[in-house]
């Protein structure tokens, strides 16, 4: 991208570096108007539009730095609500292919969620919110498998749409099943999209499923009944073993899934986004030191668990959001004291450092700005 | 006797400790969409002086537009400095979870790195504040700013000292994170400083490269008078800073401690500390704002990370729980704190002020009340 720019914008940009140092170009340019910046990323509501009740699809046109994303992956959506910054993960529903390279984001507001009922409730028109890097390893592999089983579950469907419409773009010569949960009628999100996309390419078929539909309005345009099954899995693909699955949904649907698939021995042909935690690596036995809260003022011995849960077993109810490292939700500035990462085994020892409270565990005596 | 140990039982220094940690519970707890809305105000006012500072400059030539230059500029780089620097990398911000205020991200303009100076400043400097052979801001180990510092012949210098550090206060604050004096002391080795000297050189090659060098270059024909307006507007911001900054716990009356009564302090204690070792300067709510509310000096050293914003609104509570415990709350107009400093930078480069400690304000009460 960068060997596009002509070089006399790239060196008036390095100059206005040079002249507006230390706060950088974005600090000035985002006075004129916040989708003028150049480094960090953005993106201002460009649509919006509620395909449910509790759901709400924005279409967001990223600033300059976006540089695309692959279809599966997933971006940290920050918002300010009340002063302070809130940041989520959400996977773009549309193709990667998408002409005007803009994102679409379809959300569903949990009835407990900050941020989702927060954007389900305010985001209009001209909103900017904070992006991120596309990031997760929940993709297509490069050469796309000719029978392909997409599975997914309420609002876990918009990673295997981005799949879906991305093969449809690219005119997929194989065999695509998407199979897609929803409560009852009033639920089913891409409805018109999916029968759009079968019309036109008659290599996709569409199979919704109703999974708590019981009177004959809430059951209209259902192919299914119920929850996963076997025999749901080979009425919508017979051909499921010589598929690669791609599943993203409620816990008990990937369970079931999960478990349906390994019993076949189709265990590596199944690919999960996984919003569930892994499990981590701490020891309550052997912990010693006390952490202190300073921001609070809370202080108590260290239990050996990650500081997001021993905070909130001391009563404090700090930020978070995914609580498997991803979100950077909880992050707090250690202020001293060392930290285990209960994913990587690492240690980190440095002063005034940003940690994850959710995957950090304390090592003796740690102090958190929080 | 000192003021630390005698001032209060045990029992007040708890009941004392504890309405100061309510008082911030509450405020943390009403923190907001107003503070935030406050300090991306203060910001944006900062970056359009500066932006109409550098333009002004380009018409030079003409007397009025530099000096309305000069000034924009010296305003924009004194609100950098104080009310939006030194406060975003005390962490008041941090609670936002906004990257631009940061305490680990924000650099401010000022060719000390912000990095090393938040361990010096933060750290060092808020926990310790005030005990000798500790806090290091303490003279900054170059003047004798307490009676206990032992005289020495070097000291004769006290007030031409303080004067060159006052107009390259920017550079003495970079400086003092080199340790010099530690480093003569044998605390500290020449190659201990090559991490924080590296940082040193490349954030001040940038901040000279744009005030001396680039700002002026684009000036063309008038960039003589460019560098010397942005110099100007540097030592504008140095002398200001200075004098805020030395009227913080330098003013007669305000107390230093022995390491020996500093241990194991409590909660309470340490609050009390911060109290007797700071003081105040009086002034109206744009005073407050361009000393970066450390106007409030008392109630930052209690509460250093809540945004600053909020100490005049707390500085009466204070006020009031400080007299319901007979402590001392040291505060003066600019003027009468200044010639206090003033006068203490003098009389303590003479050899025969001084030593033994001189009493602390216990002893003065005391008397006071017998009189």
């Amino acid at each position: 991208m960068t060997a596009l720019v002509p070089g006399r914008i790239r060196r008036l940009a390095s100059l206005a570096e040079a002249l507006l140092t230390p706060h950088g170009m974005d600090r000035y340019l985002e006075l004129i108007n916040p989708m003028l910046v150049r480094n960090e990323i953005r993106g201002v509501v460009t649509a919006v539009r509620r395909q449910t009740a509790d759901t709400v699809t924005l279409t967001i046109r990223p600033s300059r730095a976006w540089r695309g994303f692959t279809a599966g992956q997933y971006v940290r959506v920050s918002v300010d609500i009340d002063g302070v910054r809130r940041t989520r993960c959400y996977s773009p529903a549309g193709s990667q292919h998408q002409h005007d390279g803009q994102l679409e984001l379809t959300i569903k507001a949990d009835p407990k969620g900050l941020v989702s009922r927060h954007l389900h409730k305010n985001a209009q028109r001209g909103t900017v919110l904070g992006l991120s890097q596309p990031d997760g390893r929940f993709t297509l592999p490069e050469q796309r498998p000719s029978k392909v089983l997409l599975i997914s579950g309420g609002s876990g469907i918009t990673p295997v749409m981005s799949m879906l419409r991305t093969m449809a773009d690219e005119k997929h010569p194989g065999e695509i099943v998407f199979l897609h949960y929803a409560n009852t009628a009033d639920d089913v999100l891409y409805r018109e999209e999916l029968a759009e996309l079968t019309e036109r390419h008659p290599g996709v078929k569409a199979v919704l499923a109703y999974t708590l539909a019981t009177s004959a309005s809430s059951r209209r345009g259902a192919d299914l009944h119920g929850f996963f099954s076997a025999k749901h899995l080979t009425e919508a693909a017979p051909w499921f073993r010589s598929a690669e699955t791609y599943l993203c949904g409620p816990k008990p649907l990937m369970d079931s899934v999960r478990e349906l698939l390994e019993a076949e021995g189709l265990g590596e042909q199944l690919h999960t986004e996984e919003f569930t935690p892994p499990a981590l690596k701490f020891d309550v036995v052997d912990a010693k030191g006390q952490i202190r809260f300073a921001h609070s003022g809370k202080e108590f011995a260290n239990s050996g668990k990650p500081l997001l849960e021993q905070a909130e077993d001391a009563g404090l109810k700090p930020e978070h959001g995914c609580r498997m490292g991803i979100c950077l939700s909880c992050t707090k500035v250690k202020t001293s004291g060392c930290v285990r990462n209960a994913k990587s085994g690492e240690l980190c020892e440095d002063e005034n450092v940003e940690i994850q409270l959710c995957i950090s565990v304390p090592v003796g005596d740690v102090e958190v700005n929080a | 006797m000192t003021g630390l140990q005698d001032r209060l039982t045990p029992q007040q220094i708890e009941a004392f400790g504890r309405e100061m940690d309510e008082l911030r519970q509450r405020i943390v707890a009403d923190l907001g969409q107003e503070d935030v809305d406050y300090i991306h105000n203060i910001i944006k006012i900062q970056r359009q002086l500066e932006i109409a500072g550098r333009g002004l400059l380009f018409a030079g030539f003409f007397p009025p537009a530099w000096v309305a230059g000069v000034a924009a500029l010296s305003v924009s780089k004194i609100l950098d400095n104080m009310e939006i620097g030194h406060n975003i990398l005390h962490g008041q911000y941090d609670w936002t979870r906004d990257p631009a205020l940061s305490s680990q991200k924000f650099e401010w303009d000022m060719v000390g790195p912000a990095d090393n100076w938040r361990h010096s400043h933060n750290y060092i400097h808020h926990t310790y504040t005030n005990i000798l052979d500790k806090d290091r801001d303490i003279g900054y180990g170059v003047l004798r700013m307490d009676p206990a510092q032992r005289w020495h012949p070097y000291y004769l210098g006290n007030p031409a000292y303080a004067a060159l550090i006052a107009f390259f206060f920017q550079w003495a604050i970079m400086l003092h994170d080199l340790e010099f004096d530690r480093i003569l002391k044998g605390e500290r080795t020449v190659s201990d400083t090559k991490e924080v000297a590296a940082k040193m050189v490349k954030k001040a090659s940038r901040q000279v490269g744009k005030d001396y060098l680039v700002f002026p270059l684009l000036t063309g024909p008038t960039a003589p008078l460019t560098l010397v307006g942005n110099a100007t507007a540097n030592l504008t911001r140095n002398l200001w800073s200075f004098s805020i900054i030395f009227c913080g716990h330098f003013p007669a009356d305000v107390e230093s401690f022995t390491q020996e009564e500093t241990e194991n302090e409590s909660r309470g204690q340490w609050y009390l500390r911060q109290i007797l070792g700071s003081a105040n300067i009086t002034g109206g709510k744009l005073f407050h704002i361009m000393s970066g509310n450390l106007s409030h000096q008392i109630e930052h050293h209690l509460f250093p990370d809540i945004p600053a914003r909020r100490y005049p609104q707390i500085a009466g509570e204070v006020r009031a729980i400080c007299e319901k415990y007979g402590l001392p709350y040291n505060t003066g107009s600019l003027s009468h704190q200044l010639s206090s400093v003033a006068k203490k930078i003098v009389k303590l480069a003479l050899p025969w002020v001084g030593q033994p400690r001189k009493p602390s304000t216990v002893e003065r009460d005391k008397v006071r009340l017998a009189a």
